[in-house]
């Protein structure tokens, strides 16, 4: 485990050229993550919309998850929801990765608050419905992913690129 | 250049993302093939069973029983619906109908689907007035991008729970039973649909108009002294 101080100071010392190019490229893993997530959930959006039922490959529990009354609140397919915030993300996270500094803000804020809903979602196939998804579970496996990222740009890269920025 | 280069990314996402959901939406659902040895291990020896019990109209115990091998999709099957409604009929308590599925999957790639369908509604009660539909709306549900939103919509307009007839259509239990009936008609010698057997006999191909099937079923009435 390294030492936090020690870190702390080799951001210091870091130019602020490759500060920035160290978030340029964790919003780029950001906006590669939240691809995947469009993926995911455009799969998840036709097979709602044409009427189909996603089949789990790891788990058991797709089509009692996809169809319970959660998978569309109020008449609202999640799966929808989803691709849009996904793609919100990665629209974030692309502007992000090119300097746009206002993007970053409201990327980390929309993160923060697909988190939350994943955990809502994670708790409600838990111990509501008792099954889960795969889809629903890569989906909150990426937003964990797409956190970590988050919380990292905040921590450790910030400062510089509000130095070189703001 | 570089200033717009964020923004080409995002519209060739956006633009890629509604192609790939626009060929998802029109790609046809890839239905399983049934074949006799998806469930039996080796031919059967015997006539198999069929899915018990099966899906009939009439008595158990009625003098004459007409067991049809059908396909949902097929056109002469949906020809012949009329010819069995009529029958049923004129015949009343003297006729057994009974619909055993014998979906053609390489031929017709909703057959299974809608064999699902119909099994599902049966769980709700409903089969017979699903299978009914499937005959006479065949042709719009055959040609549609998407048959089974329209299946999804014919269980909400026969007031079926339509989540419980979603999961049903997936659901094991009704698969088995469309393997049984496929398994009973090619242990039975059925190649294709639709295929009559009165009585246990198999309807051949010269007798399969409304006078054949007429004279067949009279004459086993007649030999039961009906």
């Amino acid at each position: 485990m390294s030492n936090p101080s020690i870190a702390d100071e080799a951001d210091r010392q870091s130019s602020p050229t490759q500060a920035v190019k160290r978030a340029a490229i964790l919003y780029g893993l950001a906006a590669v993550v939240a691809l995947v997530g469009v993926g995911d959930t455009i799969y998840l959006t036709v097979e709602h919309l044409s009427g189909r039922s996603a089949q789990c490959v790891v788990t058991s529990g797709c089509s009692r998850v996809l169809s319970s009354p959660y998978a569309s609140p109020g008449g609202i397919p999640l799966a929808v929801i989803g691709a849009a915030a996904y793609f919100t993300v990665f629209s974030l996270a692309t502007l992000a990765a090119f300097g746009y500094r206002q993007a970053g803000r409201v990327l980390s804020v929309l993160v923060g608050m697909m988190f939350l809903t994943t955990l809502a979602l994670l708790y409600l196939q838990a111990f509501v419905i008792r099954e889960f998804c795969d889809y629903c579970l890569l989906s909150a496996l990426l937003i964990f992913i797409l956190t970590i990222i988050m919380v990292a740009l905040r921590f450790r890269s910030a400062p510089q690129l509000k130095s070189r920025v703001g | 250049m570089k200033r717009y280069l964020p923004f080409a990314i995002i519209a060739i996402v956006l633009f890629s993302a509604i192609v790939v959901a626009a060929l998802l939406l029109r790609t046809p659902p890839q239905s399983a093939s049934l074949s006799p040895s998806q469930s039996n291990t080796g031919r059967p020896a015997g006539p198999q069973p069929g899915a018990n019990p099966p899906r009939s109209k009439g008595k158990e115990n009625a003098p004459v029983t007409i067991e049809e091998f059908g396909d949902l999709q097929c056109p002469p099957c949906a020809a012949m619906h009329p010819e069995l409604q009529k029958i049923e009929k004129e015949y009343g308590e003297r006729v057994r109908i009974i619909f055993r599925h014998f979906p053609l999957t390489q031929m017709h790639p909703y057959a299974l689907e809608a064999a699902q369908a119909v099994e599902a509604a049966g769980l709700q009660g409903k089969f017979w007035e699903m299978h009914d539909w499937m005959y006479v709306q065949q042709e719009k549900w055959a040609q549609a991008p998407n048959a089974r939103q329209m299946f999804l919509q014919q269980a909400q307009n026969l007031g079926l729970n339509v989540e419980k007839f979603r999961q049903d259509m997936n659901s094991a239990e009704v698969k088995q039973r469309i393997i049984l009936d496929y398994n009973r008609g090619a242990s039975l010698g059925v190649t294709g649909t639709p295929t009559l057997f009165i009585d246990g006999k198999q309807v051949t191909a010269d007798q399969m108009t409304d006078e054949g099937i007429h004279a067949l079923i009279n004459s086993a009435l007649a030999a039961k002294g009906q």
